[in-house]
């Protein structure tokens, strides 16, 4: 459970999120993701730890690099909840719904 | 009071079904996907084009508040009837997501109640999971820390 709660915790963060999204389908090494944030590295590299401790990131080592790369399985744990997708999709819509009762047409 | 907005993502289907009834007349919710101004307030998107009809296309951008575009998205519309239905891909730029084809339905309950269905289809099982994994990858997140910050400065 403890587990759980720190994954949605390293999701809350949104260039962790950017993170999770960039290595979605391909291994990258700390210095190729950090080249897309404007964020210091030293900041990356503890946002890829956080990633890393909860498991949501596996590091692989290859020659003198380390490649970073999604953990599928641990991202299921998250999956396995359908809610914060639906949750998402409810606040634009009761946005929607707000903004168009009070729409008056200008005839 | 039961959930308002449902999502059906049955295990195996690289597809995936958004209901949603609405306290709005058909008209009106119709016209919330149509006026590019009201699609900006409820996307939390900028709106760079709109074309409803059929074979035009529609591209949305995101910001942050320092200015920088954080997401982008196009579309095709391949059916655009007022009031019943939009037929659309959607392709997040940039990202590792293919295209999807979104079906939107529209359909009027009573006078003063509506109810919309997307049923949108994947390339791929993986990439519905996927995305279902990281609903953050549309920038649907931003759009919602977004909408936190107007409603709170309306506080």
């Amino acid at each position: 459970m403890n587990l759980r709660r720190d994954v949605f915790q390293a999701i809350a963060d949104p260039t962790r999120r950017a993170i999770l999204v960039l290595v979605a389908t391909q291994s990258m090494t700390a210095g190729a993701i950090a080249s897309n944030f404007d964020t210091a590295r030293p900041t990356v590299s503890k946002h890829l730890q956080i990633l890393t401790e909860c498991e949501l990131l596996q590091q692989e080592q290859n020659g003198r690099e380390i490649y970073y790369h999604l953990n599928p399985q641990k991202m299921k744990d998250i999956a396995d909840f359908i809610e914060p997708f639906r949750k998402l999709w409810d606040d634009r819509f009761n946005k929607l719904e707000d903004i168009m009762k009070k729409f008056k047409p200008n005839k | 009071m039961g959930l308002k907005t449902k999502v059906n993502a049955e295990d195996g289907k690289q597809e995936l079904i958004i209901t949603r009834e609405f306290d709005l007349p058909v008209e009106l919710l119709f016209k919330a996907y149509e006026e590019p101004e009201i699609i900006e307030q409820w996307m939390g998107n900028k709106v760079l084009q709109l074309e409803n009809k059929k074979h035009g296309s529609y591209r949305f951008q995101t910001s942050d508040p320092q200015g920088n575009v954080v997401f982008q998205a196009n579309g095709i519309y391949h059916e655009f009837v007022p009031n019943q239905q939009i037929i659309r891909t959607f392709e997040m730029e940039n990202t590792p997501f293919a295209p999807q084809l979104e079906f939107l339905e529209f359909e009027k309950l009573t006078d003063d109640t509506s109810k919309l269905t997307m049923h949108i289809i994947f390339k791929s099982l993986e990439l519905r999971n996927m995305l279902l994994q990281m609903p953050f990858a549309q920038g649907i997140n931003m759009a919602h820390n977004r909408l936190q910050e107007i409603v709170s400065k309306l506080k």
